[in-house]
């Protein structure tokens, strides 16, 4: 498999007219605040590095103003950086002409929007197969292809209604389809379910794990929301005023919080849905009749001890037992640590 | 004792040109342009006159076609583009009562006028529309001449356009276009600038080429505000039939021009209302048309 993981180095991007101008003065340690105030530029983004796996999703969290949206949007550079590099598959897509600037975003990305930004005008249908008519694919072909991906978000027999006449959540499928049917290695998703309501946004992160652990596309995923990060993200990178504080999985950030602004964070976050047993267990096996497999979440262990009322479990992987939880064990690790 | 016995005569008498200087510069412009004419008239002429041809083409068409079959296409036009009964019996019994009061060769006239002139604007005005909404460069540079054109008194170009062109039908069209075209310029260029942000980025994003862009979202989605340029482009074609009669385009306008020199109300009148009548059908046809293209915006979710 094509390795499609994309590499972020040392990315800054200083909003206004001279922002190369003021690089050597960020770097030298002046503050978002001082460029503001002193020079009328806005500091979007400071030395990002972010190394995003191939087939994996890639979560960017951050709240308003963190610079989240300006971070994806360099990957497909809807935004220049004013210093920095993006590469993909060896090449440096900041370095790019316009023209294969233009084929990498027909052919290797595709995007899902916050505000969807489907194209009032056209039918869903229409809409699915935006992207690949730009790409030049005949009329039929991308009909066939557009309605196969409408089907597989749940809008089957929808492809003659317009935008308008959808759901907020009926309209963000339409959005995925579009991206989903461009067959692109890169996904990228800009806060897609922030505008939909709690249910319904919970609907779309499971379509959105079923899909991907068939297709593993390389998706970068933008939130503010720490709990969708925890769920759809197989690394998570925290953004503060345009920098990155923090990033690992999940568990990583919840176990180990770099500093107060991310325990602040975290202190609200359910830990038995994010903690896997392996990180907690103790060696040998207990005399228990149950197993769990290796990877799931303290919940699920939790569950499965009270169930039967039993107040250990062994946790087995594919070479056989790895170690075991005890009910106390585990209880003490879902349990927020009172100050940390 | 008035403050103009305190001051100054600088300062009450307005400084003027002297009168054989102002006299001088009158002259040589006249001059000037005069030069212009005889020297490049005839190419002028020239430029304009495959336009010339296609008007009288257009207006000959109407006249030699037999009025029942004329009514018939009336109906069938207005029909495609309103899809509304009351309109098209509207158009039928109308037409027909302009014939029967005597109008229905001027009314062709017009018509003519009116076809011919609405499709040059729109051929000119909505390709000017789109450079300008690409470029703020250019629109700074064609806001100012669209005011111009809307603003200065009609007769004021029509004395070059004579010079130039002579008395007749085409110089006729060309103060019709003059006029008319500026709102289909604005409102093309005005749809094309309001096109939702979001969904501009979405083509970018998709790899969309300019033209890509400009054809399958931005014009599209102008629609709205190109059509109501249309509309109004017809509304101001309409409305300068008189003025083009007075420089020799026939039709209702001249009928009116006669009957404001004669004093004769029955005849104005009846012109006018044809006018009217004209204006009218154009007008709910064209906006029939324009919000038949925009079903897109009904809403079934609310």
């Amino acid at each position: 498999m094509a390795d499609n993981s994309i590499e972020v180095k040392g990315l800054y991007k200083i909003f206004g007219p001279h922002g190369e101008k003021y690089i050597d003065a960020v770097k030298g340690g002046m503050s978002k605040d001082e460029l503001n105030v002193k020079h009328g530029h806005v500091l979007g983004l400071k030395d990002i590095n972010i190394n995003m796996p191939s087939a994996k999703i890639q979560v960017i969290m951050g709240l308003s103003g963190s610079g989240k949206s300006t971070m994806i949007r360099h990957i497909n550079r809807l935004i220049e950086p004013t210093v920095g590099e993006v590469i993909y598959q060896g090449e440096d897509i900041c370095k790019m002409s316009k023209a294969d600037l233009q084929q990498f975003r027909r052919h290797k990305t595709a995007m899902v929007f916050q505000k969807f930004a489907l194209l009032p005008h056209r039918t869903v249908i229409d809409n699915t197969l935006f992207g690949i008519e730009l790409q030049g694919v005949s009329r039929g072909e991308s009909e066939e292809r557009a309605k196969h991906w409408l089907k597989r978000v749940g809008l089957d027999g929808y492809e003659d209604y317009y935008p308008n006449q959808l759901s907020g959540g009926m309209q963000q499928r339409v959005g995925l389809a579009r991206a989903l049917t461009n067959d692109a290695d890169i996904l990228l998703m800009d806060e897609a379910f922030s505008a939909l309501d709690p249910l319904i946004r919970m609907d779309m992160q499971s379509i959105l794990l079923e899909l991907q652990d068939e297709l593993h596309k390389t998706i970068v995923f933008i939130t503010h929301d720490l709990d969708e990060a925890l769920r759809l993200g197989d690394r998570i990178a925290i953004l503060r005023d345009g920098a990155v504080i923090q990033q690992g999985t999940g568990q990583e950030i919840v176990l180990h919080p770099a500093d107060a602004y991310i325990s602040d964070f975290v202190k609200e976050v359910n830990r038995g849905r994010v903690i896997k047993v392996d990180t907690i267990m103790g060696s040998g096996s207990a005399k228990s009749d149950l197993t769990i497999e290796s990877g799931s979440s303290l919940e699920n262990a939790a569950k499965m001890m009270t169930e039967s009322e039993i107040s250990a479990v062994n946790v087995v992987g594919a070479n056989g037992n790895l170690g075991h939880v005890t009910m106390k064990t585990v209880i003490d690790a879902m349990v927020t640590p009172a100050t940390s | 004792m008035g403050l103009k016995d305190i001051l100054p005569e600088v300062m009450t008498e307005f400084p003027e040109m002297g009168r054989s200087d102002i006299r001088d510069f009158k002259k040589g412009i006249d001059g000037a342009f005069r030069d212009f004419v005889h020297d490049y008239g005839e190419v002028i002429e020239n430029f304009f006159y495959p336009l010339k041809m296609f008007l009288s083409w257009f207006d000959r068409l109407m006249l030699s076609t037999p009025w029942p079959l004329l009514i018939l296409v009336f109906a069938i036009l207005v029909w495609l583009g309103s899809r509304s009964w009351l309109i098209t019996i509207g158009t039928v019994l109308s037409s027909l009562l302009i014939g029967y009061l005597g109008m229905w060769e001027d009314m062709m006239h017009t018509l003519a006028l009116i076809s011919v002139s609405t499709f040059v604007c729109l051929a000119v005005g909505i390709p000017i529309g789109i450079l300008m909404a690409k470029s703020d460069r250019l629109q700074s540079v064609v806001v100012p001449v669209l005011d111009f054109m809307q603003t200065i008194p009609a007769f004021v170009y029509l004395i070059p356009v004579l010079m130039l062109l002579g008395i007749g039908k085409a110089p006729g069209l060309i103060a019709v276009c003059i006029y008319a075209m500026p709102p289909v310029i604005r409102l093309t260029d005005l749809g094309i600038r309001l096109v939702d942000k979001d969904v501009l980025e979405a083509a970018d994003a998709f790899g969309a080429s300019g033209r890509q862009k400009m054809f399958s979202v931005q014009l599209p989605l102008a629609l709205p505000n190109v059509f109501a340029g249309i509309n109004q482009t017809i509304m101001m074609a309409l409305a300068m039939v008189v003025v083009a009669a007075l420089i020799g385009a026939p039709g209702l306008g001249s009928q009116v021009l006669k009957a404001v020199n004669n004093q004769y109300l029955t005849l104005g009148l009846m012109n006018g209302s044809a006018i009217v009548a004209i204006a009218i059908v154009f007008d709910r046809v064209s906006q029939r048309f324009g919000k038949r293209l925009q079903r897109h915006t009904e809403t079934i979710h609310g």
